[in-house]
């Protein structure tokens, strides 16, 4: 069974194929863009150990993503599963749902489109909003490694969220968008497209996860966030796909003039999961926090790739990266501080810290930076290490025995970064998920 | 009742660090131990509280007449010994709150729940005593608080946990004259006749503000001399070099 598996994944693999476009699904200039980045995407090699930025991966799995079909559409069974499963935050803590299951919106929950709010799924902008969409849509390119990957998403994904908030509107509770991948060997390619106006402010969280525990499914999604002047975007990208998944996520942030972004990557599940995680300070006073845990346990493997690009002088950044690493888990991360030439009195860090809980895990670190101005206040640092006998023995010098010392030093550990979201809702959900990792763990 | 210490021997890696110390500290009475950098006076507290860097290779330790040396530092902490730290630990994403709940929780019955609010009550009161901000609540252990602010905590957690006996290993280092006196009070609060504390310390300023019953100088591991608080104010004036070359004569 196995085999012939395989040898049907050879013949339609999402590498091989042409996605099948459905003219009349959407508009020419779409499907004409659709074209011209399967072509792009077909040009370009799978990357290779000597890239740069592929150092420390592991090829295998990028290889693997070879192996994936396109989706097949989900009955309606699985559909109404799906959507009774999609109950991460209460009803009152959100201002909205969307749920697709292989790239088909099968729950569609949302704001009123009043007062210039545009919150719609991709497949509906692409044909109501084609003008605005059009706009933004992958203005940012790929840079870190993934371009390959982000022109294959560009080829196939018509699914996710295109949301324009317009000048001064405030959406205060999140809106929730589930992105879940059903089948065997199949991809889904989710978007996520968030634009502020002036003064405007939203979150959003995307949670990326399986039909089934029992399935190797591939998400390769892009997430752009635009955020204008005086804006602020609160976004997380919760990913628990089954440990046998594959997960690649090209997010960029644009932060303008006095925008506020804070991002945060939770990675749970999957066997691989790249990120490229990008922030351009473009505009005086611009802020970007990013922020990521992640809990790889048995062979799990995380590949986090980040640049904070200054182009703007007072703009500031501060990157935090938490990786808690147990059994044979395997992570890489690879940071750079870009300060432009003229982006004086910048303000950046980069920290990236590894807790190894077992000494079969192993973390890679590289922080870098690169500055062209003066005036800069830069750090970065990384750090990779067990639990202290000195830590665990404070814990225990106040009766508290080393099990739950391990375990609530873990807890703090990660529990640090999803306060920084300043989200109370949205980091009890997700203390509650890595709780729930760690308890399968333990 | 009391903690007994006899010939008490103990080593870190192959150095041997204490080197036959005797000593009582009963129920309701507050020792001081006094000595040089160097004597052993924290290694002594380590010891006591069951550190697993330190390897007792002779003597006895015994706590109201149970062997302390059998137990793992844990289990001592929950028959009733307290450690306040010279360097607390900072502990990043843990609150100070859920430390000490943990702590308390550690100390009930299987299946047995801490009454959270008590908790509270109980927790706000003794921070208020100390003059402590409610916002320490909320903060992770010890990160980010001032040297003052970190031993202030440890008196807290010593508060909360009402030891039956209590060692405060260099409390007044880093100290200011106010968060010595702030510090002072708390601990003078918790003296009883149902506890025992041992002030460990370099400087005879501490024992102003608490005044020992006892003070006992160690020197190259041992108990070298013994006296009221006295002796406290001769070491002040004289330093500790007249004690060895007595105690050598």
């Amino acid at each position: 069974m196995g085999v012939i598996v395989e040898a049907e994944n050879k013949s339609s693999s999402i590498l091989e194929e042409a996605p099948a476009w459905d003219a009349s699904e959407f508009p020419d200039w779409y499907r004409e863009m659709q074209e011209s980045a399967w072509e792009a995407a077909r040009a370009l090699p799978l990357p290779r150990a000597k890239n740069e930025p592929w150092r420390f991966a592991n090829l295998k799995q990028v290889a693997a993503v070879g192996d994936y079909v396109a989706a097949p559409p989900v009955d309606e069974e699985t559909a109404r599963e799906l959507v009774a499963r999609s109950r991460m935050l209460d009803t009152s803590e959100h201002r909205g749902k969307l749920v697709f299951a292989n790239e088909t919106l099968v729950h569609d929950e949302r704001p009123d489109e009043d007062g210039g709010l545009i919150c719609a799924s991709l497949a509906e902008a692409v044909t109501t909003h084609g003008q605005r969409l059009q706009e933004y849509f992958m203005t940012q390119e790929a840079t870190l490694g993934s371009e390959k990957f982000a022109l294959l998403h560009k080829s196939r994904t018509r699914s996710g969220l295109f949301l324009y908030v317009p000048a001064g509107m405030e959406l205060t509770l999140p809106i929730e968008v589930y992105h879940y991948v059903a089948g065997h060997c199949a991809s889904i390619f989710p978007h996520t497209l968030i634009v502020t106006g002036e003064n405007a402010k939203v979150t959003v969280v995307d949670y990326y996860q399986s039909a089934s525990e029992d399935e190797a499914g591939l998400s390769c999604g892009v997430v752009d966030l635009v955020a204008g002047q005086g804006s602020q975007i609160r976004y997380v990208a919760c990913q628990n796909l089954s440990t046998r998944s594959a997960n690649i996520h090209i997010s960029s942030t644009l932060a303008s003039a006095d925008a506020d972004v804070k991002s945060l990557q939770l990675q749970l599940g999957s066997a691989w999961s790249r990120t490229e995680s990008v922030s351009h300070l473009s505009g005086k006073g611009a802020n970007s926090d990013m922020l990521s845990v992640a809990v790889p346990a048995a062979g799990q493997e995380v590949d986090q790739r980040t640049l904070q690009h200054h182009a703007e002088a007072h703009t500031t950044s501060d990157l935090l990266y938490k990786n808690a690493l147990s059994d044979r888990s395997r992570s890489v991360f690879a940071g750079l501080i870009m300060v432009d030439e003229g982006a004086h009195y910048t303000d950046a860090y980069q920290t990236c810290r590894n807790l190894l809980l077992s000494d079969d895990a192993e973390a890679n670190a590289m922080p870098g930076l690169e500055i062209n101005a003066d005036q800069v206040k830069c750090s970065h640092g990384s750090t990779s290490g067990p639990i202290t006998d000195e830590e665990i023995f404070y814990f225990k010098a106040r009766g508290i025995p080393a099990e739950t010392a391990k375990q609530l030093i873990t807890f703090g550990f990660t529990a640090e970064v999803l306060a920084k979201l300043e989200q109370p809702a949205i980091e009890a959900l997700l203390s509650r998920l890595v709780e729930a990792k760690f308890e399968k763990l333990a | 009742m009391s903690i007994d210490i006899r010939d008490l021997h103990a080593r870190i890696d192959d150095q041997e660090i204490i080197k036959g110390l005797n000593l009582t500290l009963p129920k309701g009475e507050v020792h001081a131990i006094m000595g040089p950098n160097g004597s052993g006076k924290s290694t002594l507290a380590k010891v006591l509280s069951g550190h697993e860097d330190y390897e007792v290779t002779n003597g006895s330790v015994s706590m109201d007449g149970e062997d302390l040396l059998e137990l793992e530092a844990d289990e001592r902490s929950r028959a009733g010994l307290f450690l306040a730290f010279q360097y607390p630990h900072e502990i990043p994403g843990v609150s100070n709150a859920n430390f000490i709940r943990a702590a308390l929780q550690a100390r009930l019955p299987e299946g047995e729940e801490l009454d959270a609010v008590g908790f509270y009550k109980e927790l706000y009161a003794a921070m208020d005593a100390l003059e402590m901000d409610r916002k320490f609540t909320g903060r992770a252990v010890n990160e980010g608080f001032s040297g003052g602010e970190k031993k202030r905590n440890e008196i807290l957690q010593m508060a909360m946990l009402k030891p039956v006996y209590a060692i405060l290993d260099e409390t007044d280092s880093g100290l200011d004259i106010d968060a010595l006196r702030i510090v002072s009070k708390g601990v003078n609060a918790m003296r009883s006749q149902d506890r025992g504390i041992l002030v460990i310390t370099h400087y005879q300023r501490l024992l102003d503000y608490i005044v020992p019953d006892h003070v006992h100088v160690m020197k190259d591991g041992k108990i070298i001399r013994s006296g009221d608080k006295n002796l406290a104010l001769e070491l002040e004036e004289r330093g500790y070099d007249w004690l060895s070359e007595e105690s050598a004569a």
